[in-house]
This record gives structure tokens, C-alpha cells and sequence, in this order.
């Protein structure tokens, strides 16, 4: 099974409002796939299609190549964004409960937890009640609600919102794990570069319909355009600005070097190889930079619902 | 994957733990029996003063009409002007002065008496007066004309009219009065158990959406399932309240009124005294115990049972609607009306209608509507409702609790994961169709 996760032509409508347009996903297994959109854009409607929270109005899910039912609560661990805990209960208590609804045995549940709160250092805890602790130490606990029960699929929705950097580090590293003991990872969010640090595979959701997805490489190579960013040490920079400018299309470039180089974007036609680029430019000048500019997902992102707008 | 014992329990425990509830518990038969202590304590100061009335008879006609009481003396003048009586009943600080003017023509008697007092005299002491002022002008009366009154005494008839059904059950008065009370208590029972516990089902659904757990448990359990949880957890946490209320009432009061010596008296079990006081005194008790074996004990019981669990679910499932549907507690106003209404109307059907016609019209049809249907019918069948009759409001009741339920489980669907904006009733019906 290559995919853990298949979303076929899923549309829903809420009254006169489409939430979800015909939108097809495929989450390979093993992968952590990135979620993006604006916001309103559709997203959460999707993860709640495959929480089974939402009914979908056309459209089939499959999960681990079944389609999806009941029985796959529990292999589905889930983080909302809007999340909370209730306030009243004990810390290991609620934990207990939660960890029983997806359908652990009290006895598992309770060593599992303690494996958790010792990982996590929260073992004091147990006893507190959520309103004594503070909005990180609540998102630590929901952490461990989330993916206790090992589901195969982990759906995190802004999972570092409200993290300081050292726990977001923590969090991070504890979702790496995750994912290299075998989990799926489904991860929306609007920060582009942990999109950028942590995803395989990213689809782009805007307006209710899917405009892009694939892996990220493959995204990236699509988006490049051909265009180098180079540093050229020379006696006139104007001169060779203007001999440049005739035979490329090119542009200002903004980078920090030690020395007042001539800094610049050069476009290739297509056609075009980069190593010729490179041979030329020595006979010019004394390159001291040259790298191939390749998108970023921020890029990307607002370029393509730009378009798509 | 079967959540709902899981559910109940955790819904049972949480209302159980909580400390505002323990307090509560607790606190509410002390706070009654001291409020009931307190009345009882201060109408029997009340009771205890005896009223002085002077009485100035000029006529002449009333030698020996008026005996002094537990609550009232007379205190008879005679030759004194009545400019001298006013001052002496009020230097006496005696209740008020019965002046009664010399007079002939007895039959023009109400235009010679008069009563002088300080405040203005309550009704029952005026009508007792005018009852003793009646009496022996009366007498008198007969006797200028020639009538025996010992006569007349002799020759009156009582009645006290035996009451029995065609199918030969013997009913009495002191029955109705019994069957009022039974069904009363468990009308209002009722009543009291969908406000308290329907309010208590709509605050944890709230409580669930604005501590935004709600997204988390819902990708694990049906929300159905959730619901049902809630409304059977927080109603056997309210059934242990209501049983602890009633052993911790019975032993307070049973010390309460050792200590003091004060006899604390519920309003029903006064209505009995007094609607027995008016009946024969020696088989008061008799009676009371005969009208009780007299109720439809078996049948009471199973249709409280049916009844009860029937209407609260129906109205716990609309309380746990409204809570999905908003917010905050504020927010549930426009909503509480159309559920609160019902149950006001069925509690005054049931006060006013079923006791002056048990099976009127009026009666039986609100005993059919399912929103008025549990108080209603529970209020009519100490009266002896026929079974059919019974079975057929059961049916309607349970047709409409699994609509209800299925309404109600449509807009907590869609209500718990709403937030932001107060929704319209029109965005409730389009809820449904999601």
C-alpha cells in the first residue's frame, strides 16, 4: 500500500455554501503531508471529512485502502486547532478518559500515558487540574491525548501555536519520531517555513477546490523558473551590468557579501545550461556567487492563490 | 466502539465531584428546614396571642352569646357611654370594641352594630362575629315569634353524601383530596427535575464548546452518543441529589421538630388537616388510609416511572439542543422560552383544570400533547385514567422523544462545532438539512 490515505472527489456543501469542490488527495504512506490554504479556504472541512465528523455530500475516503468507517477512529489521532481540555478535570484523569474513547483498555492506556509524562516531563502533573497549568503545559498534555493510542494517521492542525521554541522543538522532534516509527502525517499550518523543514508532500487548497499538490520536490521543480542569483566581482560594475543586460534578462539581486559586488538575478531561457552561464560569466568577472533560486513554499503559496484569485 | 457507559460515567463523577454541586447538596435541605422552621416558629407566635375584643351591648339582646376562645376573649361593658368605651378599649390596648346601639326591630339589627379598632380587623375575625352576631339574633328573632329553636335544632338533617363509582369503587372526599396531593407532588416533581437538571445538561454542553474540547471527543464518539451521555450522567447525578435531599430532609426534620418541639407541617399535609377538620373528626384517619388504598397504587407507580423518564428525556434533549446551538448562557434566552412555556402551561392545566374536572376536555387533550403530557397525565391518574388512554399518550410521548432526539441530535451535530454568532431559529431549521 502506497497511500495511506485517499481522498476521491470529496465535495460538501453547507446551504448555498461549498465548503469542499471535488477536492482528491493522496497521502503516501509514511509521509508527512503538508495542508496549506488561506484561511477559510477549506481545510478544516477536509480533516473533519476524515475524522468522520463531517459527512461528506459526494465523494469517497479511504484509509489504508478501506473505505472509511467507524472502526478507523482509533487509527486516526487528531489535534484541532480550536482545542481545549476540560478545565475542571485532573490532568491524568482526563488523559484516561480520552485515551479510553479511542479505545485503549484503562490499564494500557495508564502505562502509556506514563511513558508519555516521563518523555514529556510532565509526570508531576497527573494530579493538577488543567486550569492550574498554563496554555503550553495544556497543549503538552493535548499533545499526548493526541497520539497515545499509535494511530496510524496523526492530523495536526497548527500544532506549535502557543509552543515557546524550545517546546516547538520538542514537539517537532517528537512528530520526526513518530513518523520514523511508521506514523502518517497530516500537517496544516500557516507557518511556512516548518512547511518547509518538515513536509515530503504539500497540496494547496484555495477556495474549496485543490490547485496544486505533489511532493514538495517536484512542486519546487515545477515552480522554478531557470533564474540564478550570482555575485560578480569586477573593476566597473556598470559596464558589465549593461554587456550582461544584452545578452540575459536580468535584475537587481539583494544579498549580504563582504565586498560591493555587482549582485544579480539572471534568468535562462530554457534552453539554456547553467554551466555555460558560469563559464561566461568568469571570462567577465571573479564570480564569488552563484546558486540557482528555487522557490520557497511561501513563494509558492502566495503566488499560486494569487493566480488562482 | 460503544462510548456511552464511558460517557455517563465521566458526566456522573464530574457533577458528582464538583464542589458548587456537594455544597449545594448539602446546603438546600438545611436552608429549607430553617425556612420552614422560621415560619412555623412565627405563626405559632402569632397563634399564641390572644385577642381582646370589649364588647358594649346596649340592645341587650346578647347575654351570653359571646365565649371566650384559645385566640380571642371578650370582655363584656354595659352602662357606659361610648366616648368612655373608646378610650377604655384603647388605654386597654385590647384588639377593637363591638358596639352594639339599642334597638327594637331585630330584623334592622346589621344597622346598629358596629366594630371600632386600631388597624383594620382581619376577615376571619369579622365573619367570625358577624357568624356569633347571626347566630344569636336569630335565636332571638324566633323566639319573639314563636318558634321553638330546640325544635328546629331537632328536626335538622346532616349529610354526608357516600360517593361510588359504577364499577363500585367508593370514592369520598378526603380521596380527592389525597389524589390532588399525590398527583400534584409528582407533577411537580417532574417540573422541578427538567428545570434544575435540563439547565445543569445545557450549561455542561456549553461548558464542552467553550473550553473547545468539544472538537477532540467528537473525533472519537458519535455526537449521539455524546449527548445521550450527558443527559443519562447529569440525570442519575440529579437522582442522587434528589434521594440524598429527601434523606437528609426526613432526618433534619425529624430533629427539628424533637429539639424544638415545633410541629413542621408541609402545605399538603395541611390541606388534609383542614379539609378533614371540616368532615367528621374520629375517622379522620380512617379515612385518609382508606382514600390512600383507594389510589391506583400499581398503576401510579409504573406510569410515574414511564412518565417521568419520558418527559425529562424529551425536554433534556431540547435543553442539550439549545446548549450546542449557542455560545454562553446568555446567548440561550430566546430559546428557553418555547420550552419553558409548555411546562408552565401543564403545571397550571394541571392545577386548575384537572382538579375541577379530571377528564374534561381541556384535560385530556393536554394529557395527549407531548410537551404537557408527562405533568398532565401524571396529575390525572390518581383520578383513575382508563389504560388505553394512558398507553396512547405513552406512544405519542415516546414518538416525539425519539423525534426530539433526533432533532436535537441534527443541531448538536452542527452546533457544537458553530461559533461566534448567536444563531437564528431559521439557522436551526437549515441546521437539519446539513
Amino acid at each position: 500500500m502506497t497511500n495511506l490515505l485517499e481522498v476521491n472527489n470529496v465535495s460538501k456543501k453547507f446551504g448555498t455554501f461549498t465548503a469542499l469542490n471535488n477536492v482528491s488527495l493522496a497521502v503516501p504512506n509514511g509521509s508527512i503531508f503538508g495542508l496549506l490554504g488561506p484561511n477559510g479556504a477549506g481545510k478544516t472541512t477536509l480533516i473533519r471529512v476524515i475524522n468522520q465528523i463531517t459527512m461528506p455530500d459526494t465523494g469517497e475516503v479511504f484509509l489504508d485502502g478501506e473505505t472509511l468507517q467507524e472502526k478507523h477512529i482509533r487509527d486516526i489521532g487528531y489535534l484541532p486547532e480550536e482545542r481545549g481540555l476540560y478545565k475542571s478535570m485532573k490532568v491524568g484523569e482526563q488523559a484516561l478518559y480520552l485515551a479510553q474513547l479511542k479505545g485503549l483498555s484503562k490499564t494500557e492506556a495508564r502505562q502509556r500515558l506514563k511513558y508519555w509524562f516521563d518523555r514529556l516531563e510532565i509526570g508531576d502533573w497527573w494530579n493538577k487540574k488543567i486550569q492550574e497549568l498554563s496554555k503550553g503545559m495544556a497543549q503538552k498534555v493535548q499533545f499526548v491525548v493526541t497520539v497515545l493510542h499509535e494511530p496510524k494517521l496523526l492530523i495536526f492542525d497548527e500544532p506549535f501555536s502557543g509552543f515557546d521554541p524550545i517546546n516547538a522543538n520538542l514537539i517537532k522532534d517528537e512528530i520526526l519520531h513518530l513518523r520514523e516509527k511508521g506514523a502518517t502525517v497530516i500537517f496544516s499550518t500557516h507557518r511556512m517555513e516548518s512547511v518547509e523543514e518538515l513536509c515530503d508532500d504539500i497540496a494547496l487548497i484555495n477556495k474549496s477546490n485543490k490547485i496544486l499538490d505533489g511532493k514538495l520536490t517536484e512542486v519546487k521543480r515545477q515552480y522554478k523558473s531557470n533564474t540564478f542569483e550570482v555575485g560578480l566581482r569586477t573593476e566597473d560594475n556598470v559596464k558589465l551590468e549593461q554587456e550582461l543586460a544584452e545578452k540575459f534578462s536580468i535584475s537587481k539581486a539583494y544579498f549580504k557579501t563582504l565586498d560591493n559586488e555587482l549582485k544579480l538575478n539572471i534568468k535562462l531561457k530554457d534552453m539554456d545550461k547553467p554551466n555555460d552561464l558560469l563559464s561566461y560569466l568568469t571570462t567577465k568577472s571573479e564570480v564569488s556567487h552563484f546558486v540557482e533560486l528555487i522557490p520557497s513554499v511561501n513563494d509558492i503559496f502566495i503566488q499560486t492563490v494569487k493566480n488562482n484569485n | 466502539m460503544n462510548h456511552l457507559p464511558l460517557i455517563i460515567k465521566r458526566e456522573y463523577l464530574n457533577k458528582v465531584r464538583n464542589k458548587a454541586f456537594i455544597i449545594m447538596t448539602v446546603l438546600s435541605p438545611v436552608i429549607m428546614i430553617i425556612l420552614v422552621s422560621v415560619v412555623a416558629y412565627l405563626s405559632q407566635l402569632n397563634n399564641d396571642k390572644v385577642r381582646v375584643i370589649t364588647v358594649l351591648d346596649e340592645s341587650g339582646f346578647l347575654e351570653n352569646a359571646f365565649e371566650n376562645s384559645d385566640k380571642t376573649s371578650y370582655n363584656v361593658l354595659s352602662g357606659m357611654h361610648l366616648t368612655d368605651a373608646q378610650t377604655l378599649t384603647k388605654e386597654a390596648k385590647s384588639y377593637g370594641l363591638l358596639h352594639i346601639e339599642s334597638f327594637s326591630n331585630l330584623e334592622e339589627a346589621s344597622n346598629h352594630v358596629k366594630f371600632y379598632s386600631e388597624e383594620s380587623p382581619s376577615l376571619s375575625l369579622i365573619s367570625d362575629i358577624e357568624e356569633k352576631l347571626e347566630k344569636a339574633f336569630t335565636s332571638r328573632n324566633l323566639k319573639n315569634k314563636g318558634v321553638n329553636v330546640d325544635t328546629i335544632n331537632a328536626a335538622r338533617v346532616k349529610i354526608n353524601m357516600a360517593q361510588e363509582s359504577f364499577e363500585g369503587e367508593k370514592t369520598s372526599k378526603i380521596d380527592s383530596v389525597v389524589k390532588l396531593i399525590f398527583g400534584g407532588a409528582a407533577g411537580y416533581l417532574l417540573f422541578m427535575f427538567i428545570i434544575i437538571y435540563g439547565n445543569m445538561i445545557m450549561r455542561s454542553v456549553i461548558e464542552e464548546k467553550t473550553s473547545r474540547i468539544i472538537e477532540v471527543i467528537i473525533s472519537s464518539v458519535k455526537p449521539v452518543q455524546l449527548m445521550l451521555g450527558k443527559i443519562i450522567g447529569t440525570s442519575l447525578a440529579g437522582i442522587t441529589q434528589f434521594v440524598i435531599w429527601l434523606i437528609l430532609g426526613s432526618i433534619l426534620i425529624t430533629v427539628v421538630s424533637f429539639v424544638f418541639g415545633i410541629e413542621v407541617q408541609t402545605p399538603q399535609q395541611q390541606m388534609v388537616v383542614q379539609s378533614v377538620a371540616s368532615s367528621e373528626i374520629n375517622t379522620q384517619v380512617q379515612n385518609v388510609m382508606e382514600a390512600f388504598y383507594n389510589l391506583p397504587i400499581t398503576n401510579l407507580i409504573v406510569a410515574f416511572v414511564l412518565f417521568f423518564v419520558g418527559g425529562y428525556l424529551l425536554y433534556s434533549s431540547l435543553y442539550a439542543a439549545i446548549g450546542a446551538a449557542v455560545d454562553n448562557e446568555t446567548d440561550t434566552q430566546q430559546f428557553m422560552l418555547p420550552i419553558i412555556m409548555p411546562l408552565i402551561l401543564a403545571v397550571y392545566i394541571g392545577v386548575f383544570t384537572v382538579i375541577e374536572d379530571p377528564h374534561g376536555t381541556v384535560s385530556t387533550i393536554f394529557s395527549y400533547i407531548p410537551l404537557t403530557s408527562p405533568v398532565v397525565m401524571l396529575m390525572r391518574i390518581p383520578f383513575g385514567v382508563p389504560i388505553w388512554q394512558q398507553l396512547i399518550s405513552l406512544v405519542i410521548l415516546l414518538a416525539s422523544f425519539t423525534f426530539t432526539v433526533w432533532f436535537a441530535a441534527k443541531i448538536y451535530r452542527v452546533g457544537i462545532l458553530m461559533y461566534g454568532k448567536k444563531p437564528s431559529y431559521k439557522e436551526l431549521i437549515k441546521w437539519i438539512k446539513y
